[in-house]
């Protein structure tokens, strides 16, 4: 472990990477257009984003594994569009088991040592010390085909790290493991980043996981960024319908605008956006922004009344669905001890958070 | 589970034994055959060993020094086509597949197309080729190699390409160039490794092809070892016979060494990761 302190200590830490107006077309397809991103020395950014939406290309770009048609990309002020990829002192973890199949564990991680030429005992010291970083320092002679997926992924981001590269690529790394190993790489991901200060590029299409580990979030749509900011601003005060619908679960209500408020069947709830102008709106409400109360109950202006359709157990809450009888349904997200029957004559309560809206097509 | 299945959907014991009985007769009839041939002893009936023990004895020297000769002639082609598949096919499949993947149905449809064609229609399209290499180059044996590297290509694609489609050489390469390796690195340290079974297979396979090889030889007045034991048999069908069960045999173990290197070596899990080089066509060396 005195090692693994040493070689923490050691690490570089944070590069700033600066992605200025960058552009990338396939044929006519734009998969990236005016890309402006800056990553802070040290910091976590999330690219999340639909599949298609152009986040793997910027983080390709990056690493150079695409050349970029467009635009500047500098890290730490230097422009590296002429630098190869194996000249851009990156790690990068990919999405499909990458471990060289000939190479052991520790060769795997000692290949990017051996490339810059480093010494037979240092490099060994130094794959083994990274090993321990993630865990598996007892796994050094194992064959990728001997370890399971989320043993290969962190043998993979050990390999990335252990040349202490400026910045670390991860490409949708945890989307081939199953749900338990995803959260528990997740986190150690986010522990060793933040450990090493190394900046980081981490893409996802996974939501949860992006707002889970990243200091700020970048929201992709058809090669351009929508919003960046943290976790919480997105999920709070998400700047377009497109990321009010994505980031988080929301239901789509028909409504209007008029001054300054959104009208759902009758109920006024106050805007995200008070300065929309007035009109037929789509609304967005969250599922946790809503709960149930038996019909009856003391019908204020900030409930509808409904019909369960369905109740879904789900662990740690239970979401069920009532369909509206203005007609339509909603999900709302709710406590498991409260177990609503289907067919039950509902209220749906409105919290009366600030809703965003979308101007209906 | 997965292997109730397959156990309900595959053939008995006893049906597989058949097949392989039938398939194992038509080998063995003619070879045993040849056999039987070397071991008759002429109009006075009976079978020894004589015809063995002085081909043996006699060294090869003397009247079958050409075979020799011929045998060199094709060890050389055999060395000079495989250094093709090495140096031309290995590169050109590496590069389709890593960074022109559209390309791959037509260089599959070019390496196949060999099989497709007889020999002798090659031929007759190789002969003015030949004229100019001739030329060029002077008519010397080694010159066939550049028509022999046709005529494997279908054998060795297979074989390579088989190897190519169980790894995932895309992100093999792009992880090792993010590690710092340039292209030299990534390719002997990282390609070549994972696809040492499928390269080599499609060497032995080219090496066998090359051994068995006579039709083009022969219709562009080459010497090599089919054509020469053609040349002997006009003599001494007997010789002729024995050489050609000796070829045969070093054939064959080229072959069983093939199957030896498409056979996963550590556990069943690995061959989901570095795929089994074969199965690739095998070959049909047309011998006399």
């Amino acid at each position: 472990m005195s090692q693994t302190t040493t070689h923490r200590a050691e690490t570089r830490t944070g590069a700033v990477v600066d992605f200025a107006g960058v552009a990338k077309r396939y044929g006519t397809h734009l998969a990236l257009t005016e890309f402006d991103l800056t990553l802070q020395a040290g910091e976590l950014v999330a690219l999340l984003g639909p599949s298609g939406s152009g986040k793997t290309t910027a983080l390709r770009v990056l690493a150079g594994l695409e050349s970029c048609d467009d635009g500047r990309i500098r890290i730490d002020g230097d422009d590296v569009a002429a630098l190869p990829t194996s000249r851009r002192d990156m790690g990068m973890v990919f999405q499909s088991y990458s471990l060289f199949p000939h190479l052991s564990a520790g060769e795997n991680v000692e290949f990017g040592l051996r490339m810059r030429r480093v010494p037979a005992v240092e490099r060994r010291e130094r794959a083994a010390a990274a090993l321990a970083l993630v865990g598996l320092d007892a796994h050094y002679g194992r064959y990728a085909h001997e370890l399971s997926g989320g043993q290969q992924q962190r043998v993979a981001l050990a390999r990335a790290l252990v040349t202490q590269p400026r910045v670390l690529l991860l490409d949708e790394p945890l989307s081939a493991l199953d749900a338990k190993v995803r959260v528990q790489l997740r986190d150690q991901i986010r522990r060793i980043q933040t450990d090493l200060g190394i900046t980081t590029l981490f893409v996802t299409h996974d939501q949860d996981e992006a707002l889970a580990v990243a200091d700020r979030v970048a929201v992709m749509r058809d090669g351009r960024i929508e919003q960046v900011g943290t976790p919480e601003e997105l999920y709070t005060r998400p700047a377009t319908a497109f990321i009010a619908d994505f980031v988080g679960l929301s239901n789509r209500l028909p409504g209007v605008v008029r001054h300054g408020f959104a009208e759902v069947h009758g109920v006024v709830l106050p805007l995200l956006d008070p300065s929309h102008a007035d009109g037929a709106v789509r609304v967005f409400v969250r599922q946790e922004d809503l709960t149930l109360a038996p019909a009856g109950a003391n019908e204020s202006g900030m409930a509808l009344a409904g019909t369960v359709l369905i109740s879904s157990f789900l662990g740690s809450l239970r979401r069920t669905s009532v369909q509206l009888a203005q007609g339509g349904t909603v999900v709302v997200q709710h406590d498991v001890r409260d177990r609503p029957q289907v067919g039950d004559a509902v209220l749906v309560r409105f919290s009366g958070a600030p809703v965003p809206v979308q101007a209906a097509s | 589970m997965s292997g109730d299945t397959r156990v309900a959907h595959a053939p008995s014991r006893l049906t597989r034994g058949l097949i392989l009985g039938v398939v194992g007769l038509v080998f063995a009839v003619p070879i045993l055959a040849m056999v039987e041939f070397t071991l008759r002893r002429g109009l006075v009936g009976g079978y020894d060993l004589h015809r063995w023990t002085e081909l043996f004895q006699g060294g090869l020297t003397g009247e079958y020094k050409p075979v020799l000769v011929a045998l060199g002639n094709s060890v050389g082609l055999a060395i000079g086509t495989v250094a093709i598949i090495l140096l031309l096919l290995v590169p050109t499949m590496l590069l389709v597949h890593i960074r022109f993947p559209r390309l791959r149905r037509t260089l599959e449809i070019i390496c196949i197309l060999p099989i497709s064609i007889p020999a002798i229609v090659l031929v007759v399209g190789l002969a003015p080729v030949f004229s100019v290499v001739a030329r060029l180059m002077g008519s010397g044996v080694w010159t066939l190699a550049f028509a022999y590297g046709i005529t494997v290509l279908p054998f060795a694609y297979r074989a390579i390409q088989a190897n190519l489609d169980g790894v995932d050489v895309r992100t093999l390469s792009e992880a090792a160039r993010t590690l710092g390796a340039g292209w030299g690195s990534v390719l002997l340290r990282v390609l070549v490794p994972n696809l040492r079974r499928g390269i080599l297979a499609g060497a032995f396979i080219a090496v066998a092809v090359v051994l068995g090889e006579f039709t083009i030889a022969s219709l562009l007045n080459r010497v090599n070892l089919q054509t020469a034991l053609v040349v002997v048999s006009k003599n001494d069908p007997y010789t002729a016979v024995i050489l050609s069960l000796i070829a045969l045999l070093v054939a064959f173990g080229l072959l069983m060494a093939i199957g030896r290197l498409g056979a996963p070596r550590r556990t069943p899990r690995r061959r989901a990761l570095t795929a089994p080089s074969t199965p690739a066509p095998t070959p049909t060396g047309d011998r006399p």
